[in-house]
This record gives structure tokens, C-alpha cells and sequence, in this order.
């Protein structure tokens, strides 16, 4: 057998054949077990329902409304999260000013902020983007903050030897240097904003997965619930995959699995 | 050593303490006194440890003194010099750069044209051996060729002054030889002043004019050693009899172990 195709096979096969099974056993097997099939409803109802959802027109709109949510969060927290760990790195000031309540800040669950924003901003997709955007925040913040704090000392010591002005040496070794740790980051964060986009649907708004999600259980439409979990599984493989390109393009003289230590 | 001629680097003196982390303060150099004239190639020999990095460091403008006066030209250093070259132990090339990114780096932050440096750069790298490699990345290149390209990078703005902290220290036996001669042929096409630190006793006296013997905790000069042996310097070097006379001579001072 040609061996790149063995190759493949030996990759691919396991995953595959495994969910052929596992897909196969939940369409058959609750039934064995007296599992009602209004709870755990077959994957082949499942698909039944995906395409009804699609047909009527709810899938696409509230995909995208959801995906924009989600993406506009994680952009805006993700900038803002890099400005404040530049000026809190650069400036002992703004350090010494802003750190304790940034600490402070992050161990508050921000989920918990999910409801009062939309009691302050409204039910329009703002106020998803914001608990997004909040959530997304942090993560990068903090591995931002370490990769501008992390850089070999001798990688320091040729710039100013060089007589390096400030912003050169952040904008040739510093900011370069804190990508892997950025990334990590974002990594985490854009998984993360999908979560607070949902979390702003599920408290108020017209449109939307999340939104969708909750009308469908008002429904009992359980089948749905999983088409739309689904579809949400998809979305997060999505964004995923997205930054993990990035990361990949970007850090390309790190491995993307060394989330701790920086290059080199 | 004529007496007549002001050294390019002149440091009298110097004291160098470290506070370490339990507050206790470590003396690294007490009473360092060396002079190292225009063009000349001067070596610092001495074991690990005993300070040499630090003078080093401190003539660089990296350090301050905590007693003592380093000038170069005259004039007190205050802080690091564009007119100075450094070689440090490891490359210290940047891995997100091409090779050629990396040699650039010292005209990228003192603004020079781009178009000359550009060029210069090029021809840096074939003077180092390593044309053609330009649009390499660091990992793609052996730890040999990495310490080429990071001399190459210290002569990018042409300074007057090369300061080398045991740049072949990495190195295998083989590439460093290779690497000493090397250094000698791009020294000899050039009027700069160098000073390299080592802990080997025949780098040093193949390489320099002069050979500064340091004695370590608290580091000093102990002694400074001509070496008269004619240029160009070959591989027959080592088998001149003054090389070994005084090869013999550098070990003696350090077989006695730490005698003040």
C-alpha cells in the first residue's frame, strides 16, 4: 500500500471510525435502554431538525449574528487587553496604579457582569459584543503582560547597546518576543468570547444561537437544541482553528505547543 | 609600550560590586587597571568566573563602575556608545529575523540609509562566509555559522571598538580554530581596536598583541603580557617557540591557583 496513504489511514482512521461508532450506538442504543428518544433524541433527528432549522431560515442569520458577536468581541478585547499590558509594562506608574485592580477584576467571574450589561447597553448585539469583548480581555492581558516582561536579558542588553530608544527596543525584540505568550492567550480567549456572546443571548436578545437555543427548549424542541449545539460545536472549531492559523503564521520560529516558555 | 600615546581605552581603578539577593555585596573587580591602545588586539585570559564579562560589560557602557574611571578616547564613559561593537557569548540573534534582518539591526536603530546598509550587509556576510545565506533564519544554521553572523552584525555601523565576550566559547575545537584565523583575516582589512575575553590560553596568544592576565575573586589585572610574534599569525604559530615559551609562562600564573 502506498505508505502516505497508510499514513493517512493510520491518522485519520481511529477518529473516524470511532465517531462512525459512537454515532451508531446513539441511534440504536437508547432505544435498548429505555432512554426516552424526546431526551436523547438520534442523530439521525437530529439532522432532521438541522435541516428544518436551515429551511425556515433561523440557522444563517442567527449564525452569523452570533459569529459577529463573538469576533468583534474577541478583537476589541483582545487590542484593548495589548495597549494596557504595553502601558502597564512600560510605565512603573500605571503599573503600580492599575495592577491591584486588574488582579482584583479577574477573579470576578465576568459572566456575572453578563446581566447588568444588558440591562445598561440594551438587547442589541452591543451588548454581546461587550460581555465578549470583557471576557477576552483578561486572558490576553495577563500572557500579554508576561511576554512583554519575558525577554532574555542579553536580547535587552544588544539593543541598548545600540543606544536603542525605548520604542525600538519594544517594537524590534519586545513585542516580537511576546508573541507565542499573546497567543496563548488568544488562544484562550477567542474559545472564551463565544462563551460570553452566548452567555449576553441567553439573557436578553432577539437574534442569535444562544437566543435560538432558548427558544427551542421554550419548545421542548430538544432535537433542535442539539442541531443548534452542533452548529455552535462547529463555530468554536472554527475560531479555533482560525487563531491557531495565525498563531502558526505569526510564531513560526516557536512551536505553538510551547505555551510557557517563550522562543528559543 | 610607548608612553607617549593616550590608550583608546583607558580604565584606571575600577571597582565593580554586586549587591546579591540576600543584600550581601559581592565584589566583583577591585582595583582593575588595564589600557588597550588604538588597533591594537588585546585578550583577557582567565578562568570562569572571574570577572572578565564584568570588565567587559563596563567598558561596553552595559554596567557602572562603583569606583574607578573607564575613558575611552578621553573621555568618561556614561553609558553604552554607538562606537562600540559587541560579540556576546551566545549570538543573541533575533529568531523571527532572516539572517540578513538580524546583521541589519544595528542600522535599523541608529536610522542609517537603507539602500547602502543594505548593501553593506551583503557584503558583510561574504566577508564573514556567509553569502547566500542571507534569507536563512537562525535555527536553520549551525551554532558556528550563528556567532559569524553576529560578528557580522557588530561591524554592521562600523565601530572603532570590538569588545568579544568569549565568542567561541560554544563552539567545537575544530570551527573555533577555523574562526580564530577568520577573525584575524577581518581584523587585519580593518583599523579597529579589540578586546576579547577568553579562558584559553592559546586562542589568546594567537590572536593578540597583547594578552591581559586576570586574577579572579575579586577579579584584577594581574600582569599584562606582550606578544611579539609577527603577523600574519598561521596554524605554524603554535609551534613557534616564543608562542610556547609564553603559553607556558600565561599557564604557570594560573597553575598557582588564586595567589594575590
Amino acid at each position: 500500500m502506498n505508505p502516505r496513504i497508510a499514513a493517512l489511514l493510520e491518522r485519520y482512521a481511529p477518529p473516524v471510525l470511532g465517531g462512525i461508532l459512537i454515532l451508531l450506538a446513539w441511534e440504536f442504543l437508547p432505544t435498548f435502554f429505555h432512554v426516552s428518544r424526546l431526551l436523547l433524541p438520534p442523530p439521525s433527528s437530529v439532522v432532521r431538525s438541522l435541516w428544518l432549522i436551515y429551511d425556515r431560515g433561523l440557522l444563517v442569520e442567527n449564525f452569523a449574528v452570533t459569529l459577529a458577536e463573538a469576533l468583534l468581541g474577541f478583537t476589541i478585547g483582545s487590542v484593548t487587553a495589548i495597549f494596557f499590558a504595553f502601558i502597564v509594562t512600560r510605565s512603573l506608574i500605571v503599573e503600580r496604579t492599575l495592577m491591584p485592580y486588574l488582579v482584583g477584576l479577574q477573579a470576578l467571574p465576568k459572566v456575572a457582569l453578563a446581566p447588568l450589561i444588558v440591562v445598561w447597553v440594551g438587547i442589541g448585539i452591543e451588548s454581546k459584543i461587550l460581555i465578549a469583548a470583557i471576557i477576552s480581555f483578561f486572558p490576553v492581558l495577563i500572557n500579554a503582560i508576561v511576554g512583554f516582561s519575558t525577554v532574555e536579558a542579553e536580547k535587552i542588553d544588544l539593543m541598548r547597546s545600540l543606544v536603542a530608544s525605548r520604542w525600538q527596543q519594544f517594537r524590534i525584540v519586545i513585542f516580537p518576543n511576546s508573541l507565542p505568550f499573546i497567543f496563548a492567550g488568544l488562544n484562550v480567549a477567542i474559545v472564551l468570547s463565544i462563551t460570553g456572546a452566548l452567555v449576553g443571548e441567553f439573557i436578553g436578545a432577539d437574534r442569535g444561537l444562544g437566543n435560538l437555543l432558548l427558544q427551542l427548549n421554550f419548545n421542548m424542541d430538544i432535537s433542535g437544541m442539539f442541531a443548534v449545539l452542533m452548529v455552535l460545536a462547529l463555530l468554536g472549531i472554527v475560531l479555533y482553528a482560525l487563531v491557531r492559523f495565525l498563531h502558526v503564521r505569526f510564531v513560526f520560529w516557536a512551536k505553538p505547543d510551547n505555551l510557557r516558555s517563550g522562543p528559543n | 609600550m610607548t608612553a607617549a600615546a593616550r590608550p583608546l581605552i583607558d580604565i584606571r581603578q575600577v571597582r565593580k560590586q554586586f549587591r546579591s539577593r540576600s543584600g550581601t555585596f559581592l565584589e566583583a573587580l577591585t582595583d582593575t587597571s588595564l589600557a588597550v591602545q588604538a588597533k591594537q588586539f588585546l585578550c583577557i585570559v582567565g578562568p570562569s568566573g572571574c570577572g572578565k564579562s564584568t570588565l567587559l560589560r563596563l567598558i561596553a557602557g552595559l554596567e557602572t563602575v562603583s569606583g574607578g574611571t573607564i575613558a575611552i578616547d578621553g573621555v568618561p564613559i556614561l553609558g553604552p556608545r554607538r562606537d562600540i561593537g559587541l560579540v556576546f557569548q551566545s549570538p543573541v540573534l533575533l529568531p523571527w529575523r532572516t539572517i540578513l534582518k538580524n546583521v541589519l539591526v544595528p542600522a535599523e536603530v541608529l536610522k542609517l540609509d537603507s539602500a547602502s546598509a543594505h548593501k553593506r550587509a551583503q557584503d558583510l556576510l561574504q566577508l564573514v562566509g556567509l553569502e547566500g545565506f542571507g534569507d536563512r533564519y537562525p535555527d536553520e544554521l549551525s551554532g558556528g555559522m550563528r556567532q559569524r553572523a553576529a560578528i557580522a552584525r557588530a561591524l554592521m555601523h562600523d565601530p572603532a571598538i570590538l569588545l568579544m565576550d568569549e565568542p567561541f566559547g560554544a563552539l567545537d575545537a575544530l570551527t573555533r580554530e577555523a574562526m580564530n584565523f577568520e577573525l584575524l583575516r577581518i581584523w587585519q582589512a580593518s583599523t579597529k581596536t579589540v578586546v576579547l575575553v577568553t579562558h584559553s590560553i592559546e586562542e589568546a596568544l594567537l590572536l593578540s598583541d597583547k594578552v591581559a592576565v586576570f586574577a579572579p575573586r575579586p577579579g584584577f589585572v594581574r600582569e599584562v603580557i606582550d606578544v611579539p610574534m609577527a603577523r600574519p599569525r598561521t596554524a605554524a604559530t603554535r609551534s613557534d617557540p616564543v608562542f610556547i615559551g609564553l603559553a607556558a609562562k600565561l599557564r604557570s600564573y594560573f597553575e598557582l591557583g588564586a595567589s594575590a
